[in-house]
């Protein structure tokens, strides 16, 4: 299933489609396996050798071990799955939001208590701003 | 027969389930928002369900990329609360109604709606957040829970027109079921939010409080909202919206707005309360 898909142009998003679910499904499965204590405590007296029993690619395991955050959607991982490993660090979802969008987290919260991030400007990667045909049947 | 009696829209947001189970409800961050609840919690006292249908998704917990239900119905006479990462929320275990729960997988299937039908689950924030919004902190819920999760996590969920057409199934298997049990449905999940990326932390009020208008009194031009629309708009989380839509189907086409409630932000998300009567 290859392609552009008509939400490619949104700006600064991964839309888990096919796609993103097949390249990510080992990295997420991982993730998926911090839901279980037992599991945390292996990962967390050895994540290397944790790491062994899933097929990931070496981008993706680097990207663990380094807690590249946003490299991690980049190469598959859902956001719920990736949450596993910014909470099994004990980070919240605003901490993790903060390291995706390269700000610090004191920075993230005053924008989101202001209102959050606008839409204006960010609907679409392209230079014409504004609704497409497509979506023109709201409002 | 049984009847449905009110629908609840509202956010499922995991940091007011955290804000209930840490006490900081009145801290200053919290009470804006807290002090909104007063008027949904006393109409649901007031209505006192048996039973409530939380349509909810789950995140990663119940069920993972291994198997994705589109729709998830909970059969369970019990259902435990999930370990997200950091060990069960301190809420109440949840109480099924088997039998209702049953009646209506058969009524959805036969009226053609592919139900998957699940017999073990554990249950996340998705459905335990709107029961404490709703209820606050009882030692045990004041209602009996069918849970009905939705996919939104893995694209494409379902549209909203099959998200509408599916409540108003859950209508019409309500109504034929021969118990007396009063029934209150919630569709959670929502306002704007998007947590993933570049433009995480996006909101867009102006484009909720349409929705809101919307789904009140013209619920067939929700439906028309595509996906990609959701995922524009409201954020790529946003879309989790459509689950609204089996609340609203499963109301009388002509509805009353008992309260609406909306607060920006609740850590990355407009969130948002609304609560419907049938007329």
């Amino acid at each position: 299933m290859p392609g552009v898909r008509e939400y490619d142009d949104i700006p600064g998003t991964f839309v888990f489609d096919g796609r993103r679910s097949r390249a990510g499904y080992a990295l997420n499965m991982f993730c998926m396996s911090l839901s279980d204590p037992r599991n945390r405590e292996l990962f967390r007296d050895d994540e290397a050798t944790y790491l062994d029993r899933y097929p990931l690619t070496p981008e993706q395991r680097e990207a663990v071990l380094e807690r590249q955050w946003l490299r991690l959607l980049e190469l598959g991982g859902n956001i719920y799955y990736t949450f596993k490993l910014a909470a099994f660090d004990g980070m919240t979802f605003q901490q993790l939001a903060s390291k995706q969008t390269g700000v610090s987290e004191e920075e993230y919260v005053a924008m989101m208590v202001s209102g959050g991030r606008s839409i204006d400007g960010n609907r679409s990667r392209r230079t014409t701003e504004g609704p497409g045909p497509e979506d023109a049947d709201h409002g | 027969m049984a009847e449905i009696v009110g629908g609840v829209g509202t956010s499922h947001i995991p940091a007011v389930g955290a804000a209930v189970d840490k006490g900081k409800t009145g801290d200053a961050y919290w009470k804006p928002y807290f002090d909104k609840l007063p008027p949904a919690r006393e109409w649901i006292a007031e209505v006192d369900p048996d039973v409530c249908i939380v349509v909810y998704n789950d995140h990663a917990n119940a069920f993972s990329l291994e198997l994705i239900p589109t729709f998830a119905l909970g059969l369970a006479e019990h259902f435990e609360i999930a370990d997200e990462g950091f060990g069960p929320r301190p809420v109440p275990a949840v109480e099924g109604h088997p039998e209702l729960a049953w009646h209506l997988a058969e009524s959805l299937i036969l009226d053609e709606f592919d139900m998957t039908l699940v017999n073990e689950m554990t249950v996340d924030h998705g459905l335990t957040v709107p029961l404490s919004v709703m209820f606050g902190e009882p030692d045990a819920w004041p209602t009996k829970v069918i849970p009905l999760a939705v996919n939104v996590v893995q694209y494409p969920p379902p549209t909203g027109h099959r998200c509408y057409r599916l409540g108003q199934a859950i209508r019409r298997a309500v109504e034929s079921y021969e118990g007396n049990e009063r029934v209150v449905i919630f569709g959670t999940g929502g306002l704007s939010h998007q947590l993933q990326a570049e433009r995480a932390g996006l909101i867009n009020a102006e484009w909720d409080y349409q929705f809101l208008d919307q789904i009140v009194a013209d619920p067939e031009a929700v439906t028309k909202i595509s996906h990609l629309e959701y995922m524009r708009d409201a954020g790529s989380e946003g879309i989790e919206l459509v689950m609204w839509l089996i609340m609203r189907g499963a109301m009388s086409p002509t509805v009353r707005e008992v309260y609406r409630a909306t607060h920006v932000p609740t850590s990355n998300t407009h969130n948002g309360l609304l609560i419907l009567e049938n007329v």
